[in-house]
Formats: structure tokens, C-alpha cells, sequence
């Protein structure tokens, strides 16, 4: 596994991904199909916009009353037989996870797909205690196989090529027939799944996270397609649910709202193939189900960011529509992100979650287009949440001291008008005559960023207001 | 045309000709001030530097909202505020009642001003209702939407529907004609080999189109897509639209040499 995180290396980071040939031709299917299948099946719902205001102001309604809803949810969890834990950190949430399954004499933990359980290093933690856990999702068990870390929160392998899991297939699964057939991607499912079969029926433990929090059943919800969680938490003997504060919503009819924007928003389906609610432990005259039932909380600086001006952020449903549609993530992917969460959600969660002083790359790797606002299910302002964290940069000189030093000569002049226009005047007639006859320049001593990639259109030659005052000057005197 | 409007007032438009078009494209200036005053505007350029967006995105407030000041200041007098850029619009539109949300004084004012303020196409199309220009390009175009117009200030369909109107023009759309093209302003700097890479897959489209020359909205962008074309030894032309709208097409494109006197 990716020792995290290597945000502070963004900019290396981001250098090793456009030089990969392969990993430029993966990222061309996030391009592409994400973004025309969510514009398809927005489009087909009239309703959609103002389901996303109605979705906003639910979240925000459940970050204003948080406390009262995790209690409520709670109370509803111990109602139902199960267990609520609480953590604080991630260590605290990976120690009751792997202490769960010690006391248990678990070997084995079945995992669904969880973000928040990559957050808490929950895989390292079991392996450090001699427990193995298995990913049943086909994306995370396919990065899993290849010690990766996933580059996206809800296509964790988007990052490869079929072909990539193809040849990563046959070096592990060295006991199936080396001639079979892999050249669709039906027939890499289906054989990991077969592989996976007899590793759900041996786990003691399913670890699941959730897309909701319930509070007026206790349940959990998740959402996938390929049917991995319900085994995960059907087939051992103990499930535990792994989510973080934020997954409360009051009600399954709230849920339901926030499903028909999730699924839209991610995938571009109507509703993701299953839809899976559990409560609680196996009840007497139940079919099946697990005969323990915990979940686990993660706070992990979460409630720092209530009331701050990152509060909105909150509100993230993790849909992932904000990197799909992100130039810079389409352009690096997202391990150059170096931590759990890539793209625009990322840039803001990251620091939020690991510090500024790590992450402070993130946020300032963005051109603010400001498509991820326009797509986000909940409206987060993602652009304005990441030019308060180079607030935070600046004013804790965080920032580099090339670019404050530049941007304080710039201001100084800036707040001069008449001195900015003496100087500039100069300047720009300075570089009009350097570029004469060319129009532009291939290099520019300090330009050196920007001639790096392109060449700089040199200028006309005299300002604009240098102009215009002659101009209303000559005017003036034939009146 | 008359310098008045419909109620027979006349119209006063400030021009906040931006700092890029001011130091690199005067040209893009004369445009605006000839398209507004043929739609009956009376234009003044009070005095300025720089609408103040390089410090608000770069987490220096304090800079910001000095400069903001000094431009609402400087524009106190008019009745419109009008800028030949998205970028500049929204930081005007959008942002500066953000700088000012927390002090009462000046929030009410910045909402004013904000409300005051509007990219030139769009004020010409939504405010003014222009509907046509007098202006002609016997020219295939692709035109791009820079990020900041499209989506703060929804402009859109008001360049297209103006350059419908020229003589000669054909529109040739591109694809991901409203995908960023990666300029972002200390970010194309900053962050060049992302930069870099998010502009070749833009000028990738642009050739595709088959277009004659680009237009957009905002120096920023086209700077930036005529040097990476440039770079590349395209022959794709690059204007800002005002050019193209005011029939101002005499000078170099952007990042083209004047031709040779004789
Ligand atoms: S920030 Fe918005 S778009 Fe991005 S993952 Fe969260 S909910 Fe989805």
C-alpha cells in the first residue's frame, strides 16, 4: 500500500501521472462516460435541479442538528440489538474494529467498499493484528491485489485499463487454466467473484461503511452494484457497519431523496442496481443475517469543521460527480492527490482531515472552473471552500514566499493607480518593442512558468488608458 | 443611434477595461467602448488597475478588499459597471459581496455594486437588448466559454446569438466548447504542466472544429489558447470576441506578428 499521504508531493505526484501512457488512457473513460451519462439521466428528470436544492437543504438541516440525530440513531441501534462505538481518531476507530475481531478469534473480515475505512488505515490495522482482510468489491479487490490505494471514491480502479486487470489476473489467480478467456469485462467479474465466493463464506467479520444513517430506524444503508455488500454483512457472524457522523439523515424518506441524487449524480443511473438496509442483528424468525450487529462512528476532525467556514463540506454525499467533472483531476487522476479523497472534494477534505500544512497543494491546484459546483448534488461551493483554505495558507505563511513576495509587489501597485499606470506603461512599451515583429515570445526571463507550456501573445504596445487619455485629450481640445 | 434609451435618460456605463486587456490588448478596449456607444451607451473609463481577483484567490483578503474599494470607489458614478471579461464580471458580480458579507456598511454597498455590474456581451444582449451588430467575418469560428462568464454570469447563448448576426461568420461548435482550458490564472503559472496538459486537450478540439479562428470571452483564456496554438505552430487565429462583434479585426490576432510593412 501507497504509504499516505504524499499530498505534499502533489506536484511530483502530478508529473509521474501525465508521463504514464496508461494511466492518461484510463482517465479518458472518466472524461467521457461519467459526465455524458449523468447529462443524460439529469436531463430526463425535470425535477432534478430542484431535487438537489431539496437534498442541500436536508444535509444542511442535519449538520444544524447533528448531536440530537446521533442520538436518536443511537438509541434506535441499542433498540434493535446492536452495538454503537464512537471514535474520536482514526486510530480509535481502527482499534475498535481490530479489537472487535480479536475478541472474536476472527482470521478473516469480509470488507465492502468503504472510503472512510481507508481514511482510518483500517486494512493495515487488521494485518498488523494477523487478520486478513478481504475487499469483495471488484474495484478494491483488484487495487487490493496490485497494493494500490483507490484513485476515486466510487470507481476505486478507474485508474486502470482492462487490460491492466487483466495481466494483474493472471499473475495472482496463477491456479485457474492459463489459456481462459479474459478479454471481456463480464468474464473478469465473474472470476473474481467465483474467487471471492469462498472468501465471504469463510470470513468471521463483515466490515461495511454506509451511505446513510438512519436515525428514526437505526439503520444503515449502502449502495452498490454488484450486490458485494449485502454478503459482506449477510454471511459472517458479525457485521460491522464503519461510517462517519456526517451519513446521518432523519428519516428512510430522506434517504429515499438523497438516493434519487446519488446514484444520478454518480453514475448517471436512476438508482444503483442494489440498494441494501440492515438493522440491527438476525432477529428470531429471520432468514439469515449476522448474529452480531456494531457500528462504529468516525469523527476523525469532523465536528471541528461544524460551525466553520468548511461546514459545507459536510454536506458531501460522495458521489464523486465533482472529480469526474474536474479538468485537473481528468488531467492527473487521483493518486497524484496523495490521500483518500481526490478532486475538488478532496482538495477541501484533506486538509480539513490531515492538515493544511500536508495538503496545502489541493487546494491550490485548481483553476476554479467551477464545474464541480455545478454538478454537486448538494451545492457544496467547492471553489469557495478551497480559496478559504489558501486564506488559512496565507495567513499562516504557508503559502510560498516566491509567490507572496510577488503578490505583495503586485498589490502595492495595484493600490497605486497612477504609479501602476507610469510603471506598466513603461513596461508594457518595454516588451511591445522586445517582441516586435514576432507577437510573442517563446521564453521571458521571470515568465519562465508560463513559456514552459506556451508561448506568451506579447502586447499590443501602449495601455489601454494611456490610449484612451490621449484619445479624450485630443477630443477635448477640438470641442 | 442616440446616447439615450428607452426612457429617454441617458444610459452611463463604466468600463472596467481589466488589467490583461489593459496592458496586452488595448484593442479589446476600443471594441467594447465602440460597441456599447452604438448601443447608446455614454462610456467613461475612470481611472483603475486591477479588479483585485489575484489576491482574493490566492487568500490575501486584506489586498482584496482594499482593491475592491478602490474600484467601487472609482465607479461610484455610473450606472453600469462593464467589463470584456467573465473572469473580472464575477469578481465584481460575485465575489466582492463576499469580501464585504461581514461588514454592514459595506455588504449593502458591494451588493449594489454587484448588481450594477455585468460582462459586456451579455449587458449588450440581456440589459441593452441588442439583438444584431453591424460587423462582418468571412470566417469559420469556434467559440469557447470561459468558465467564470458561463457559469456565474450565465453567459451563454448572448455571444452566439450577437455572432449569429455578423456578415459571412459560420460557427463551427467544438466539443467541451464549456470545459475549462486550464489558464486559471496563477495556476496556469503555478501548476504549468497540469496547465499544460488541460490546454492541449482543449486546443485538440479547437483544431478539430475545423474553425478558422477562436473566440472567447476573456484574455485570460485566449492568451492562454493562443500561446499553447502558437506553441504548436497552429494556424488558427485567436480574438477575443468584442473584436469580431465590433468589426475591429484590422490588428495582428492574439500572438501573431503584424504583418511586414512594405
Ligand atoms: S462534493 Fe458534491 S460532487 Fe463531490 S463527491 Fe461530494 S456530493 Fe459528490
Amino acid at each position: 500500500m501507497t504509504a499516505y499521504p504524499t499530498s505534499p508531493q502533489f506536484r511530483e505526484n502530478a508529473r509521474a501521472a501525465l508521463a504514464d501512457g496508461q494511466l492518461q488512457k484510463a482517465l479518458g473513460n472518466v472524461r467521457t462516460n461519467f459526465i455524458a451519462k449523468r447529462a443524460a439521466v439529469a436531463d430526463r428528470l425535470p425535477e432534478f435541479e430542484a431535487l438537489r436544492d431539496q437534498a442541500r437543504d436536508l444535509r444542511d438541516h442535519v449538520l444544524a442538528h447533528l448531536d440530537v440525530y446521533l442520538e436518536a440513531y443511537e438509541r434506535k441501534v441499542i433498540e434493535s440489538g446492536g452495538h454503537v462505538h464512537w471514535a474520536r481518531t482514526a486510530e480509535e476507530a481502527s482499534r475498535i474494529i481490530v479489537d472487535l475481531a480479536k475478541s472474536r478469534g476472527a482470521r478473516s473480515v469480509a470488507k465492502g467498499k468503504s472510503m472512510v475505512s481507508e481514511e482510518i488505515g483500517l486494512n493495515a490495522a487488521l494485518e498488523r493484528a494477523g487478520i486478513k482482510a478481504v475487499e469483495t468489491d471488484l474495484g478494491e479487490y483488484i487495487i487490493q491485489l496490485r497494493g494500490e490505494a483507490p484513485s476515486h471514491i466510487i470507481a476505486p480502479a478507474v485508474h486502470l485499463n482492462q487490460e491492466d486487470v487483466e495481466a494483474e489476473f493472471r499473475r495472482v489467480h496463477t491456479w485457474l487454466p492459463k489459456d481462459r478467456d479474459l478479454s471481456e469485462p463480464e468474464s473478469l467479474l465473474a472470476e473474481a467473484r467465483a474467487e471471492l465466493r469462498a472468501k465471504f463464506l469463510a470470513a468471521d467479520i463483515g466490515v461495511t461503511g454506509a451511505n446513510f444513517l438512519v436515525a428514526e430506524t437505526g439503520t444503515s444503508i449502502i449502495v452498490t452494484n454488484e450486490g458485494n455488500g449485502d454478503l459482506s454483512q449477510i454471511l459472517p457472524r458479525v457485521h460491522v457497519v464503519v461510517a462517519s457522523i456526517e451519513k446521518i439523515v432523519p428519516t428512510l424518506e430522506d434517504a429515499a431523496g438523497l438516493l434519487r441524487v446519488l446514484a444520478r449524480s454518480a453514475t448517471g443511473q436512476e438508482m444503483s442496481v442494489y440498494t441494501t438496509l440492515s438493522t440491527g442483528p438476525r432477529r428470531a424468525d429471520d432468514l439469515d443475517g449476522p448474529q452480531e450487529y456494531h457500528v462504529v462512528l468516525v469523527d476523525n476532525g469532523r465536528s471541528n469543521m461544524l460551525g466553520s467556514e468548511f461546514e459545507e463540506m459536510l454536506r458531501c454525499i460522495r458521489c464523486g460527480a465533482c472529480m469526474n467533472h474536474c479538468p485537473v483531476y481528468h488531467a492527473v487522476g487521483g493518486h497524484a492527490y496523495g490521500w483518500v479523497y481526490p478532486g475538488p472534494m478532496g482538495a477541501v477534505l484533506t486538509p480539513s482531515l490531515i492538515g493544511v500544512d500536508k495538503a496545502g497543494h489541493l487546494p491550490n491546484a485548481s483553476t476554479f472552473c467551477g464545474r464541480c459546483e455545478s454538478v454537486c448534488p448538494v451545492r457544496i461551493p467547492l471553489p469557495k471552500l478551497m480559496r478559504h483554505w489558501r486564506e488559512r495558507e496565507f495567513e499562516r505563511h504557508l503559502s510560498p514566499a516566491v509567490s507572496r513576495a510577488g503578490l505583495g509587489l503586485w498589490a502595492f501597485f495595484a493600490r497605486r493607480p497612477a504609479l501602476y499606470r507610469f510603471v506598466t506603461g513603461l513596461t508594457i512599451r518595454a516588451l511591445a518593442w522586445a517582441a516586435r515583429g514576432k507577437g510573442r515570445f517563446k521564453s521571458l526571463p521571470l515568465a519562465s512558468g508560463w513559456t514552459a507550456q506556451r508561448d506568451l501573445p506579447a502586447p499590443q504596445g501602449q495601455t489601454f488608458q494611456a490610449q484612451w487619455k490621449a484619445q479624450q485629450a485630443k477630443q477635448r481640445k477640438r470641442s | 443611434m442616440s446616447d439615450q434609451n428607452k426612457a429617454g435618460t441617458e444610459v452611463r456605463v463604466g468600463l472596467l477595461v481589466t488589467c490583461l486587456v489593459d496592458l496586452f490588448r488595448p484593442g479589446i478596449g476600443f471594441a467594447a467602448v465602440k460597441l456599447l456607444e452604438d448601443a447608446g451607451c455614454v462610456v467613461s473609463v475612470p481611472s483603475q488597475t486591477c479588479c483585485g481577483q489575484p489576491a482574493f484567490n490566492s487568500g490575501d483578503r486584506a489586498n482584496a478588499r482594499a482593491i475592491a474599494l478602490q474600484v467601487m470607489d472609482a465607479f461610484a458614478n455610473v450606472d453600469y459597471v462593464v467589463a470584456p471579461s467573465g473572469s473580472c464580471g464575477g469578481m465584481l458580480a460575485r465575489h466582492y459581496p463576499e469580501l464585504f458579507e461581514d461588514d454592514p456598511a459595506l455588504s449593502a454597498r458591494s451588493r449594489a455594486f454587484a448588481a450594477k455590474t455585468h460582462e459586456l456581451v451579455s449587458f449588450l444582449v440581456d440589459v441593452l437588448g441588442v439583438q444584431s451588430v453591424q460587423a462582418a467575418f468571412p470566417h469559420a469560428v469556434a467559440y469557447h466559454d470561459s468558465c467564470s462568464g458561463l457559469r456565474e454570469l450565465n453567459v451563454r447563448d448572448q455571444p452566439r446569438t450577437l455572432l449569429a448576426s455578423v456578415a459571412g461568420l459560420q460557427l463551427r461548435e467544438m466539443k467541451d466548447s464549456d470545459v475549462c482550458c486550464g489558464f486559471g490564472g496563477a495556476f496556469a503559472v503555478k501548476y504549468s504542466d497540469i496547465s499544460g496538459a488541460i490546454v492541449s486537450s482543449k486546443t485538440a478540439c479547437v483544431e478539430a472544429s475545423g474553425a478558422h479562428t477562436l473566440l472567447a470571452g476573456d484574455l485570460g483564456c485566449l492568451m492562454n489558447m493562443a500561446g499553447k496554438l502558437a506553441r504548436d505552430g497552429s494556424k488558427i487565429e485567436v480574438r477575443h470576441v468584442a473584436e469580431v462583434l465590433a468589426g475591429m479585426t484590422d490588428a495582428p490576432p492574439i500572438a501573431a506578428a503584424a504583418p511586414e510593412k512594405a
